[in-house]
């Protein structure tokens, strides 16, 4: 690794990708990733892994069975019941 | 107390039963993202469908509870994670020990020291070492409360204010709980890569 890691990079890359920074937050966000290509690498890395991790566990559907019984529940349910 | 004409309650119990109808389409449309969570907060294909089945018997059995116009899938998810927590499905397992000190990164170092193939600096490349299994692996092995934080968050794509309301947590233990099963999974994983060259 060419760069040296950045005290910075994990509180606020993670923040950034998961999208709970506010705008001026954000900004600065960006501004660090200008600055530091240690942090820009690993943003890239970052943003990667979770897409194949989305693709790679949500590529299973629920099966057309499940389907059909969850739809039966309707007319199966009775009303009134709480949480 | 006045009593309400025939024509009004009947008129009433038309509209509720509309509500109702509504309510379900519209829950039974998120069905399969909400399975896609569900298949990795349970332990297997079989708890997750089961799992699914009791939630939607009790989404459907307490569609008065949900406020229209909210997260419809965040509801349906509250129900399904307070189930799996009351079901006692879950096993508690210990965090692991070894040490949460080494760099984040790791696995992305890892990934690159042993490609091999000119496909370090290529990160779609590099990752599609990992196997599904692999991956799929990782994930049942972390502790569940590290776990659910997870898929909520990467899986079910939920802010963290959204998942501390689902999980009953509050939002600075998602916060922590999520660091800990991001490096968690990815030291995993770059252990199962091992001598891999």
């Amino acid at each position: 690794m060419n760069e040296a890691p950045c005290p910075k990079c994990e509180s606020l890359l993670q923040l950034y990708l998961d999208g709970e920074l506010n705008e001026s937050e954000a900004r600065e966000a960006e501004a660090h990733l200008d600055g530091c290509g240690y942090c820009r690498r690993q943003y890239r890395f970052e943003r990667a892994f979770r897409a194949y991790l989305r693709k790679t566990l949500c590529e299973e559907p629920m099966s057309a069975e499940l389907k059909v019984k969850l739809t039966a529940l309707r007319s199966d349910a009775s009303p009134g019941d709480c949480l | 107390m006045s009593e309400q004409a025939p024509d009004t309650v009947g008129r009433g119990l038309a509209e509720d039963a509309r509500n109702r109808v509504r309510f379900e389409e519209e829950a039974l449309s998120h069905a399969d993202q909400v399975y896609q969570v569900a298949r990795h907060l349970a332990g297997s294909k079989e708890e997750a469908e089961e799992l699914m089945q009791e939630t939607y018997a009790r989404a459907f059995r307490s569609w008065r509870s949900y406020t229209k116009g909210t997260n419809i899938r965040a509801w349906l998810l509250r129900i399904l994670t307070n189930i799996n927590i009351d079901q006692g499905r879950r096993k508690q397992r210990r965090p692991p020990e070894r040490s949460l000190e080494e760099g984040d990164y790791s696995l992305y170092d890892r990934l690159e020291q042993t490609s091999g193939d000119g496909s370090a600096g290529d990160e779609e490349r590099l990752l599609q070492r990992l196997s599904q299994s692999d991956i799929v692996d990782a994930l049942a092995a972390l502790p569940h409360d590290f776990r659910d934080v997870l898929v909520l968050v990467d899986l079910g794509e939920f802010s963290y204010q959204e998942t501390a309301q689902i999980l009953s947590v509050p939002i600075g233990t998602v916060m922590s709980r999520l660091h800990r099963a991001r490096r968690l999974l990815k030291q995993s994983l770059a252990s199962s890569l091992g001598g891999e060259r």
